[in-house]
């Protein structure tokens, strides 16, 4: 255990001006893993938070093609595809209504 | 293939995970009272920024408002924005991109070329600092600042009020550091890239171009201090681009090469990102080389103003003499009038306007009314000196730049 705290600790002193990333919990669902696989490995997960519950299908889609192609996220197909689905079905606007 | 900092990135996530749970509030600053108080962000901002947004520590900085942990986007909030200098350890953060090293000033260099120089030339951070210093009060802002206040939403950063400030920016004339090389008449654009890369080698690194003409202007820096203090890393150290007048997108951070082109750069956040529809806004300055038919690339501020005295709903006295305040700034022809109305819009009273600190910088200004029992709408409306005001119906456009939308606030006397 003290082993351990010393290895954060010595971690921390080694980055100190990286930014201390707290976790962020997204809604449990299908497609959660491929989620944090993928969007995780460029950007923390607030990015999908920040941007909700006001984008409609087709503009997770749009995002979705965007960072594939402009943005060359080595996405697969399937984990494209589960994405998609669990962004519309968690984060999205087509089955909801925002308060103003 | 995964960069080094991605990995470091996920180190923080165990090591944050300790320090989750810290508290949410800020302390009051206006008229020092030690209270503290609860982030309250506009009820025009997407429901899940105003969940997920909280108060953060960068190291070296004070609490802002985090909207995104990675790249680092953080803003200030209003309440640091009432005086005309915003301090270093207040100023907003903005990164497009996670591979974010800390630069070693001992070992800095910035290479300068192109094929639109005669030659190469570089700096070390002494040799940069022997060039003549110039200093300038300017408003750094970025192009999104106020995105998350459209309606409709538009995808990105969701940034509120505070993804800007002012600050005294000292450093060497860019057009001094393009004489080392040798600027040729045909070089059309300069173009500047930064320490800071992407995660993935596929993703375009963040470079950027301004014209010619912009970049030898005498106040377009290469700056290397703000506030009479060296940059703050999350702000640039060692040295970062200045562009008076010209939104953020410009303003390279960890600036390490700087190149002069004779056709216009082709990089993505130049062809891609950061552009608005032609004949949209009222802006003076034009980008020539990157124009299309259809969009050109943003360029100066537009005219805008904040009341940041009081918070939407504060409280105040009835029936005494009270002062509401806040900032005006524009692209850089600089502000004429700041105009209050307490009588939403129908009429409209001059607010006088503080130290003028030239005309990149904000403009402060206060007014002074007395309010009835009840709810009265204050707004607050800037013009320049070449006649723009602030709209009062926002200007749709697909990425959300230029929110110059009247601000107001309301105030509840009793």
């Amino acid at each position: 255990m003290r082993a351990l705290a010393i290895a954060l600790l010595t971690a921390l002193m080694a980055a100190p001006v990286a930014a201390e990333e707290k976790p962020v919990t997204l809604k449990k669902g299908p497609g959660l893993e491929q989620v944090e696989a993928n969007c995780g490995a460029c950007h923390s997960l607030d990015y999908i938070q920040m941007n909700s519950p006001f984008m409609a299908s087709a503009t997770w889609d749009a995002e979705i093609a965007k960072m594939i192609n402009a943005f060359g996220a080595p996405i697969s197909e399937a984990d494209a595809r589960a994405i998609a689905d669990y962004l519309k079905a968690n984060y999205g606007s087509d089955h909801v209504t925002e308060n103003r | 293939m995964i960069n080094r900092r991605t990995l470091l990135g996920t180190a923080g996530v165990s090591a944050g995970a300790a320090l989750a749970g810290a508290s949410l509030t800020l302390p009051r600053l206006f008229g020092g009272e030690a209270e503290a108080q609860p982030l309250s962000l506009s009820k025009a901002l997407p429901q899940g920024l105003r969940d997920s947004a909280t108060l953060d520590a960068l190291p070296g900085k004070k609490p802002l408002i985090k909207l995104a942990y990675r790249p680092p986007n953080y803003e200030s909030p209003v309440e640091y924005l009432r005086t005309g200098i915003t301090a270093n350890d207040e100023f907003f953060v903005r990164y497009h991109l996670s591979d974010i090293p800390q630069v070693d000033a001992k070992t800095w260099k910035l290479s300068v070329g192109g094929d639109g120089a005669n030659g190469q030339a570089a700096f070390d951070l002494d040799e940069l600092k022997r060039l003549p210093a110039v200093e300038v009060t300017a408003v750094c802002q970025c192009s999104g600042n106020r995105r998350g206040l459209f309606h409709p939403h538009v995808p990105g950063v969701e940034w509120g009020y505070g993804a800007m400030g002012c600050a005294k920016w000292k450093g060497a004339r860019l057009k001094d550091v393009l004489d080392k090389a040798g600027l040729k008449k045909e070089a059309v654009e300069i173009v500047f890239n930064g320490a800071d890369g992407p995660a993935l080698d596929k993703t375009p690194d963040f470079v950027k171009s301004i014209p010619v003409w912009k970049a030898i202007e005498e106040t377009t820096l290469v700056a290397y201090e703000m506030n009479g203090g060296p940059l703050p890393h999350w702000n640039g150290f060692p040295a970062r681009i200045v562009v008076p007048g010209w939104t953020g997108t410009y303003w390279m951070k960890h600036v390490v090469s700087i190149n002069a082109v004779t056709k216009p750069f082709e990089g993505f956040w130049m062809k891609s990102a950061y552009r608005i529809p032609v004949g949209k806004f009222p802006v003076v300055a034009r980008f020539i080389t990157q124009e299309t038919a259809a969009n050109t690339p943003i360029t100066e501020c537009v005219v805008n103003s904040l009341i940041t005295s009081h918070a939407d709903g504060a409280p105040v006295k009835a029936g005494s003499r009270m002062s509401v305040g806040g900032i005006s700034w524009d692209g850089g022809y600089g502000i004429r009038v700041v105009e209050v109305s307490t009588d939403g819009g129908k009429t409209w009273a001059e607010a006088t306007l503080g130290p003028d600190a030239g005309k990149y910088a904000l403009r402060t200004w206060t007014y002074q009314f007395i309010p009835q029992r009840g709810h009265t709408k204050v707004t607050a409306r800037a013009t320049n000196a070449i006649g723009q005001s602030q709209t009062a119906a926002l200007i749709l456009n697909p990425a959300g730049y230029h929110h110059n939308v009247m601000h107001s606030v309301t105030l509840v006397a009793a």
